[in-house]
């Protein structure tokens, strides 16, 4: 099985999110950064599959240069292949994204070692686009579905497995396919010393992208205002107890 | 103007995201703001900060959702402009689409009616939106509403801007628009030109308002043209429903952090949860140490929970996991530290060892009788 997985850099950001001066970006100079949750469950998906089924799993971003660094935290975790489509650092609208995306998997497939699957998180945790899986797979002409919790393989194909509002729906498509999954698909692992090692020898293969502009145009970013005020201390330790006992009846939720 | 509305239902009865949806997309049908008041839209766009509202919402920009609840301009009306798209509608419950403005529902199927078949319900969207002409596609930012619109994005080319929390017409072909970025931790300003806008509502953000002026629906059945392709990747629904108290749905929630400590230390936790009838939630250090199931996950890549009480244990209240529980109705915080963004989010905090405060509450809501 020859899998492929989407990881985006994101800022790490922790109890407060700052902004650039001219609120453009998040800033990112205090924080580190990550890959998007979900595609940090997208990685470990594709390596258990490939540790039962055989096959590498390649992991791509799109971004700038020091996007190597999320590359190398997917090796560690035992991805074999790592591809750059590497961006002067401007943000990327998610029509651009999926095009570039596409692009590789194509050169891939002309390799001859084309994907069998191509797996992304369900939405980036920054942008929040939720559509970049969706125009990979039409692209590609491939079948796709999102929101993914679940993954099994059938003859010939794959069952994928969410919830939607408390009830559980399976889809199957045939293969080559385009799944995005969700956080809670399964418990990532962490990187073992030898997978971190490797990962730092790894070879990067790097193809340069341009943008294009897209019809969603950002003006600006800003938080929104507190809509709490600042709490009240009820009290310390158990003495509070009373006081809590008091404040939850209050509340109306000790009937 | 038309505007296409994409609205899911229950058994006939349309979810409340779909009402979000349409209260977002009733702006839109009601066309370009008027060019002697430019004052309004720039308003609407800039103004969200002060406009916000008390409500739980993370929303940003009560503007859309002030003037659309009051209906102060008759244009907000809805009517013909207005029109439903709805799958499988045999037992559609049209009135109350009516009642949000929509003058034309457009029932697909029933014969074929294709359940739900993302690729399917997009390609029904997009001939229903070539023939009518419309302007612009909105559905709710749900997990159905974002995969469907994201292939009519595909299919068209168009661009598609996820979780709007207001949008309004800034010219022809040119939306202006807030939508949610981090799950709604920010809000990003944004100018959407495209010859069809389309859009999905944030699943929590516009408060659903009816019209004060309800208008008669128009019921068109429409029959859709669809290869086999169309239908290949179609969800075969489980007949049961999750039982038990759900998360989302939970009117108290007691939730745990890495303050716990270790999966043992949630027995208090759960005991509470049990006696105020409710549920417990966690935070992601808990489901990434493998503590507790990614299902009782509270935050941006968990659940968003609404509870009228979210009693916050040993969680630090990071943005992500405010992003899940902001919509409590009461934030009462038991935390070490009285600096934690937690004790600083909440309405009340209890400043102590979670190991000693909560039992020592659920002792004291025994002795109150309650079981
Ligand atoms: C893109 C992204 C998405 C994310 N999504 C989510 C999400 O959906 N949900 C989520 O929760 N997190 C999410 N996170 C993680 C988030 O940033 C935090 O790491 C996490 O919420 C912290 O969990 P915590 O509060 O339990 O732990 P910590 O931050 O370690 O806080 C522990 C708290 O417990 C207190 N404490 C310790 N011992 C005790 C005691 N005995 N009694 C009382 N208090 C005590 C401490 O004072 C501290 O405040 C996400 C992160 C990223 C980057």
């Amino acid at each position: 099985m020859e899998i492929g997985v989407c990881v985006k850099r994101v800022p790490m950001v922790g109890g407060t999110i700052v902004l650039t001066p001219d609120g453009q970006e998040v800033d990112t100079r205090m924080s580190g950064f990550t890959i998007s949750p979900h595609e940090e469950c997208a990685v470990e998906e594709a390596v258990r599959i490939t540790e039962r089924l055989g096959g590498t799993v390649s992991v791509l971003t799109l971004g700038p240069a020091v996007a190597a660094e999320q590359l190398r935290d997917a090796l560690a975790l035992g991805a074999g292949r790592a591809v750059l489509l590497e961006t002067d650092g401007a943000g990327w609208g998610p029509i651009a994204t999926a095009a570039a995306i596409a692009d590789e998997v194509r050169r891939r497939a002309e390799a001859g070692s084309g994907y069998d699957l191509l797996l992304l998180g369900n939405e980036a945790a920054d942008t929040g686009d939720y559509q970049v899986g969706v125009r990979v797979a039409h692209l590609l002409g491939w079948p796709c579905v999102t929101g993914i919790k679940h993954i099994e393989f059938t003859e010939g194909g794959l069952r994928a497995g969410r919830e939607y509002r408390g009830v559980s729906e399976t889809f199957d498509l045939s293969l080559p396919a385009v799944v995005t999954v969700k956080e809670g698909i399964n418990l990532p692992r962490y990187p073992s010393l030898p997978g971190r090692l490797r990962a730092k020898r790894a070879q990067i293969e790097v193809y340069p992208v341009s943008p294009a502009p897209e019809g969603l145009r950002t003006q600006g970013l800003r938080v929104p205002a507190a809509t709490r005020q600042q709490a009240r201390i009820i009290g310390t330790g158990v003495e509070a107890v009373p006081a809590l006992v008091g404040l939850l009846d209050e509340l109306g939720v000790l009937s | 103007m038309t505007v296409l509305c994409l609205v899911e239902h229950e058994s006939g009865v349309p979810i409340e995201a779909s009402l979000r949806a349409l209260t977002a997309a009733r702006v839109l049908a009601a066309g370009p703001a008027p060019a002697a008041d430019p004052a309004l839209a720039g308003d609407a766009a800039q103004g969200g900060d002060a406009a916000q509202g008390g409500d739980a919402a993370l929303a940003g920009d009560a503007a859309l959702a002030g003037d659309a609840a009051q209906g102060g301009d008759a244009g907000l009306a809805g009517g013909p402009g207005l029109a439903a798209v709805v799958f499988g509608a045999g037992s559609l419950d049209a009135e109350v689409l009516g009642s949000y403005g929509v003058g034309v529902v457009h029932a697909v199927g029933p014969d074929p009616d294709p359940g739900y078949a993302p690729l399917a319900w997009a390609r029904c969207l997009h001939s229903l939106m070539e023939s009518v002409g419309a302007v612009a596609v909105v559905a709710a930012g749900t997990g159905r509403g974002a995969e469907v619109m994201a292939h009519l994005g595909a299919i068209t080319g168009l661009p598609v801007a996820a979780n709007c929390v207001s949008a309004e017409w800034d010219g022809i072909g040119v939306c202006r628009l807030v939508r949610q970025r981090w799950g709604g931790l920010l809000l990003e300003d944004a100018i959407l030109e495209a010859p069809v806008a389309l859009l999905t509502v944030a699943a929590e953000a516009v408060p659903p308002a009816p019209t004060p002026e309800p208008v008669p629906v128009e019921v068109r059945v429409v029959r859709p043209e669809l290869d086999e392709a169309d239908l290949a990747v179609m969800a075969a629904e489980s007949a049961e429903r999750a039982s038990g108290a759900s998360l989302a749905t939970a009117r108290v929630v007691v939730g745990g952090g890495r303050g716990v400590g270790g999966p043992e230390g949630f027995a208090p936790l759960e005991e509470l949860a049990g006696l105020l009838g409710g549920v417990v939630g966690v935070s992601r250090v808990v489901t990434s140490e493998g503590w507790r199931p990614h299902t009782m996950q509270v935050g941006q890549t968990g659940t968003r929970i609404t509870p009228e009480v979210y009693l916050a244990c040993g969680i630090s209240g990071a943005i992500q996991h405010m992003a899940g529980c902001s919509g409590a109705k009461h934030i009462i915080a038991v935390n070490k530290d009285p600096g934690a963004p937690m004790v600083s989010a909440a309405d009340y905090a209890v400043i102590g060892d979670l190991h000693e405060v909560i039992p020592a509450l659920v002792a004291a809501l025994r002795e109150r009788g309650l079981t």
